[in-house]
């Protein structure tokens, strides 16, 4: 059994590694062709040349979705490491100074975890001008409390263990301590609340730009097609947005079963069943 | 050299309202043994953990020879904690656990009988008794003078405590150290001891 959800669990991290990295360069090479207009070929229903079929623009669905997946799945990756990044330093830094330091990121925590994500997005990417960047820093700045506080429990209940105060009593030295008996703890927790926040960070780059407060319209993004759609659904061009639509939806339940398979794995709870 | 305990106080925070210790005092010199036993839950546990600055009492204080023990580096004071498997990282192998915080006697790791093989596994793949000697032996350093025995070998069966036993007497006579051995075992306290103390003489008689 646990043979099995190794495996499985092996498998789907490749395939959403192989995926993200196939993506990554789609996008590099088809930011041409999902650009190029041609009225000869505008509003064709899904066909075998074209999969995902062309919009009133004649411009091709597929390579537009492909490199809008690229750019959410780029947006995803940075905003997705940069909040890991930000929680594990502030909720190992607030366990361990205490103090004023650890009632400053736990206000901090309450503050950001108080607003609604999608408000708090909107706020700081208009803060920030809108664009990549804009939607980057807000969906980072959103996205770091719940692991922050996650890392801040664990490290406190690891500077309890009864073996890192026989460590510091015994005079190893505190970058030692801190890579050979916090960092290793941590990162079950680290790796799970990585993986699972690129799925929201999508979500919500797609979903912030769908409203018109993140990446510019001439930019291909999943949230900026979706956008367009609308506008065509009631004429019965259902494929601009079923397909791109579909397309996000796979990408995020890929990402979310692996880490979700991550976590029972490396959950002592669940590791043994 | 001589440890002291002033008055100790202490409580444990957000747990109950009543402290643990009270107005304990206790004095240890350089090579004596001294034994003390009590019955469960009086603080026997914590009073070592106060000693070897593992927590910090909120009055009275810790001294050694007059001074509060050194907050960084090696401590003087060691406590041998009572269940091996929480003592040791269990992520990581015993070698890197043993040496950890500097170089060890190799003496010391033969006289305690850790063999070269059980540094290659981790605390979880070896028995309470070995865990507790590798444990034992990352603690005999030289800056080491007091050594708490928090029912340290009660997990050993009686002839590897016999052996375990008469490898510290000979260890701490040759390096003058103190110890203060707490046990259930009165046999244990009066072979081992040059005097044994029961809770009453440490702590102040409780207000209930």
């Amino acid at each position: 059994m646990t043979g099995n959800r190794r495996r499985s669990t092996l498998f789907l991290l490749i395939l959403a590694g192989g995926l993200l990295l196939a993506l990554a360069l789609a996008g590099g090479l088809l930011d041409d062709r999902a650009l190029t207009t041609d009225f000869s070929r505008k509003n064709l229903p899904p066909c075998p040349a074209y999969l995902f079929g062309t919009d009133w623009m004649g411009r091709d669905m597929l390579a537009r979705t492909l490199t809008g997946l690229s750019l959410s799945l780029r947006v995803g990756a940075l905003t997705a490491a940069a909040s890991a990044a930000i929680a594990l330093v502030l909720g190992t830094a607030s366990a361990a100074f205490g103090g004023w330091v650890d009632a400053l990121v736990s206000w901090l925590i309450h503050l950001v975890m108080g607003v609604p994500h999608i408000l708090l997005i909107i706020l700081v990417s208009l803060a920030c001008g809108r664009g990549f960047w804009g939607v980057t820093a807000g969906v980072t700045l959103t996205h770091w409390p719940a692991l922050a506080r996650l890392v801040r429990g664990e490290v406190l209940q690891l500077k309890g263990a009864p073996w890192l105060r026989m460590s510091r009593r015994l005079g190893a030295p505190r970058g030692k301590i801190l890579r050979n008996h916090i960092l290793p703890h941590l990162l079950p927790q680290f790796l799970t609340g990585l993986i699972l926040q690129f799925p929201h960070a999508i979500l919500h780059e797609a979903g912030v730009t769908f409203l018109g407060f993140g990446l510019p319209p001439e930019q291909p993004a999943i949230g900026v097609i979706l956008e367009e759609s609308m506008s065509y659904l009631t004429t019965g061009r259902w494929w601009l947005a079923l397909f791109p639509g579909l397309a996000l939806v796979l990408v995020v339940v890929l990402f979310a079963l692996a880490g979700e398979r991550l976590r029972l794995l490396l959950s002592p709870a669940s590791a043994q069943e | 050299m001589t440890l002291e305990a002033k008055n100790l106080t202490f409580r444990y925070p957000r747990r109950g309202t009543g402290p643990v210790l009270e107005g304990v005092s206790l004095t240890l010199r350089a090579g004596e043994r001294v034994g003390l036993s009590a019955p469960s839950g009086r603080g026997k546990t914590t009073l070592c953990r106060l000693l070897a600055g593992w927590e910090t009492p909120q009055a009275g204080q810790v001294l050694l020879d007059g001074a509060p023990l050194p907050r960084r580096g090696f401590c003087p004071v060691q406590l041998l904690w009572q269940h091996p498997e929480e003592a040791a990282d269990p992520l990581l192998k015993l070698r890197t656990t043993l040496y950890e915080a500097g170089p060890v006697d190799p003496a010391v790791l033969e006289g305690l009988g850790v063999r070269d093989s059980w540094l290659e596994r981790y605390p979880s793949e070896l028995s309470g008794g070995e865990l507790q000697r590798v444990c034992i032996a990352r603690t005999l350093r030289p800056g080491l003078r007091f050594l708490l025995c928090d029912e340290a070998s009660a997990m050993l069966d009686l002839v590897t405590q016999a052996r375990l036993w008469r490898f510290l007497l000979d260890y701490g006579a040759r390096k003058n150290l103190g110890l203060l051995v707490v046990s259930h075992n009165a046999a244990l306290l009066e072979r081992v001891c040059t005097r044994v103390l029961a809770w009453e003489d440490i702590a102040a008689p409780r207000r209930t």
